[in-house]
């Protein structure tokens, strides 16, 4: 990672945008990712959102920015950026617009958008080299539903519709390398409980131009079944055990920002989390989660 | 101004080269598409100074149509048919952000079956979506109709998207003589768009498209932009004098055709309403009095406007070029539902005949204006129809013979 003004604890900002009292729930690991973004990219932003938890924030007549804001649709967010980039674009080339008023187009959205419906949209605007920034809150499933099973879900997890003992069949996409595979400016993984190195991948972001797309893992007290004061620890333990690879994507590299070592064992992750607690109780699922530490141990022995 | 031979498809492009739009965001589809390749070269060749970008769907590009109109530029859209309906959770949820712009769509049957050729239900499914809409019968009016629309959109009254409509293929792909004004007139007319502080700025945030909680906001909001359309009824009629001091045309919310002294009248939209045109100058040559009302405003509907000049008919034959299954044709149902107790209000006679492009002959005219006569003496109107001929019938029943055939030869040998 290039080296920007933010190096340490100290370099983060101390006085904070985003407005308190809003409608996210107590811990909610996606507003705490939020709040961090937002500090670095600044008031000079347009949110244009798609349908999801963050939909609530802006609620008539009240909004916690201090920046502009668009609501569009599930799947069109990122078409909503272009349209928000070509206007400007065009009235700063017209002479219609001084560009100290210029905005950046910052999508959104959660990850039922980003990882499904909203994907094709997001393939395009990549596609259309849109210079836009899309921030996606990873809780991964449908959280503002009451957590249904989304392409971002985890092998094994209880949701709302995959409650047997078996939990979601499926596993999680690989959205960093579909988003990646499309050559962008920039892609990284961050989470708010490694707040130095969300800030420091975010300002680098900020500085270059182009489509840049960041997924933030948003531990979700209510959907994944934890108390709330658990958030941050969960969120550390995501990347400790490796289930969370923090990295980012330049210049056709991919660069691990952090290589947990040792790394604690995945079930310390899991098992504070109700969602696996299936896994634990009534006895312990070995086989699955020897897959589980298997598939985590597989990812990091292909990085090294 | 000049005189050319233009397609609908080209007077569409023409219409938003004059308004001078910024923006179009595109999406191809049949048989719309020469109207953004149109652009696309004008653009390249800098005859007109505006930005083309290809979405990868009409539903991305409605979205991005809106978001550009709400940073406060001047967009153009165009869609068919599919693509309509692809673009449809927009085309609702962007008449609610109140950002005018124009949308061209070139009406094209709707699957299944799949099919090409035009009618009306495609762009009467947008009928409650907030946009309102101008149906065209002739390249000209195309052409007029999108100038017309920016400034209807555009008006601190009204704020809403505009639809301009024109048949796919009678319209789109066929030419007739069109007046191209110059651009200075059109600049008088049509003044260069002011967003008035609805836009995005680093200076002056705005939150917009926010969402509500309960339904008094809900209520609210959704009846606000049914009071902006109702008001664009008296603001069409305003710029409608206005248009035609400028450029010397004539494009009321309602055509009247020939109605005068006309006791029964044919009731329809779009480029067949040409052939309703052509059928009552030969009725009138035998000495028939007989007109035709064709609304150019369907959202706002122009209930006024109607009344005045269907009450004291004797009937009038509606003539629907679209389905809503299980009801029957749109046009006949609202009409109806503004003459309804009306005293002198005529004897409605629906058909339905046109669909996916089936084309309307001279005879059933004829044959439609004599039902009317019947009814009209009788008082009681015929069920509503399906214009479709036993010739038509027969053919059906060949292609099915012939399918039948085959899947038992096909049959045979496996």
């Amino acid at each position: 990672m290039s080296e920007g003004a933010i190096r340490s604890m100290k370099d983060l900002p101390s006085t904070h945008l985003l407005g308190a009292g809003t409608a996210m729930c107590a811990g909610c690991g996606g507003l705490g990712a939020l709040h961090e973004v937002y500090d670095i990219l600044g008031r000079k932003t347009v949110f244009v959102n798609a349908a999801g938890c963050m939909t609530l924030l802006s609620v008539y007549p009240f909004t916690p920015f201090r920046s502009g804001w668009l609501y569009t649709s599930m799947a069109s967010a990122p078409a909503g950026a272009q349209g928000v980039r070509d206007a400007l674009d065009i009235l700063i080339a017209k002479g219609r617009l001084p560009t100290e008023e210029d905005v950046t187009a910052v999508v959104l959205t959660g990850d039922g958008s980003a990882y499904g419906m909203g994907l094709s949209a997001t393939s395009a605007a990549i596609e259309r080299n849109l210079d836009f920034l899309y921030l996606c809150y990873d809780n991964e499933g449908y959280g503002n539903t009451g957590q249904q099973a989304s392409g971002a879900t985890p092998h094994g997890a209880k949701s709302a519709t995959t409650a047997s003992a078996r939990g979601y069949p499926g596993y999680k996409k690989d959205l960093f390398s579909i988003w990646a595979a499309h050559k962008p400016t920039y892609v990284a993984t961050v989470v708010g409980a490694e707040p130095l190195d969300l800030a420091k991948k975010i300002e680098k972001a900020a500085r270059l131009k182009g489509p840049r797309l960041v997924i933030a893992l948003a531990p979700c007290p209510t959907g994944w079944d934890f108390d709330p004061e658990l958030a941050v620890e969960i969120g550390r333990l995501a990347v400790k055990t490796g289930v969370w690879p923090l990295k980012e994507y330049a210049d056709g590299q991919v660069v691990h920002t952090r290589i947990p070592h040792p790394r604690v064992p995945v079930e310390e992750y899991l098992k504070l989390q109700g969602r696996f607690g299936h896994l634990f109780e009534p006895r312990r699922n070995e086989a699955m989660l020897s897959e589980i530490q298997a598939q985590v141990d597989k990812y990091w022995d292909a990085v090294a | 101004m000049t005189r050319s031979l233009l397609t609908g498809n080209a007077a569409a492009a023409w219409g938003a080269r004059l308004a001078e739009v910024d923006y179009v965001p595109a999406f191809p589809i049949t048989p719309q598409t020469e109207i953004i390749e149109t652009l696309a070269q004008w653009f390249d060749s800098r005859a007109a100074q505006g930005r083309l970008v290809t979405l990868e769907s009409e539903h991305s590009m409605v979205t991005a149509a809106a978001a550009a109109a709400a940073t406060g530029v001047r967009v153009f859209t165009a869609t068919s048919s599919q693509g309509l309906m692809y673009a449809m959770e927009m085309i609702y949820t962007v008449a609610g952000w109140r950002v005018p712009f124009v949308l061209a769509n070139v009406s094209r049957a709707l699957a299944s079956p799949i099919t090409l050729e035009p009618d009306h239900t495609d762009i009467l499914a947008a009928r409650d979506s907030g946009f309102l809409q101008i149906h065209c019968a002739t390249c000209q009016e195309v052409l007029d109709s999108v100038l017309i629309a920016y400034r209807l959109a555009e008006h601190e009254r009204v704020r809403l998207p505009v639809i301009v409509n024109l048949d796919g293929f009678y319209l789109s792909f066929t030419r007739e003589p069109v007046e191209i004004p110059e651009a200075e007139t059109v600049r008088r007319f049509l003044p260069a768009f002011d967003a008035d502080g609805v836009e995005f700025r680093a200076s002056r945030p705005i939150s917009q498209a926010v969402a509500v909680l309960g339904g008094s906001a809900y209520s609210y909001f959704r009846y606000e932009v049914h009071l902006a359309s109702l008001q664009a009824l008296p603001v069409y009629e305003e710029i409608a004098v206005a248009f035609e001091k400028e450029f010397g045309r004539s494009h009321p919310a309602v055509e009247a055709y020939r109605c005068e002294d006309a006791e029964i009248v044919f009731f329809m939209i779009g480029a067949f309403a040409t052939k309703a045109k052509d059928a009552v100058d030969r009725l009138r040559e035998s000495g028939w009095k007989i007109g035709l009302v064709r609304p150019r405003l369907l959202r706002p509907y122009p209930t006024e406007a109607l009344q005045r000049l269907l009450i004291g008919r004797h009937a009038a034959v509606v003539v629907d070029q679209n389905l809503s299954m299980g009801k029957g044709g749109v046009l006949y149902s609202e009409l109806a539902s503004v003459l309804y107790g009306k005293a002198g209000a005529p004897v409605l006679l629906g058909f339905v005949g046109g669909l996916g492009g089936r084309d309307l002959s001279p005879e059933e005219f004829y044959e439609m204006a004599k039902l009317a006569r019947d009814a009209a003496r009788e008082g009681v109107a015929p069920e509503p129809r399906l214009l479709y001929t036993s010739g038509e019938m027969r053919e059906i029943g060949k292609l099915q013979a012939i399918a039948l055939s085959e899947r038992r030869e096909i049959g045979d040998r496996t």
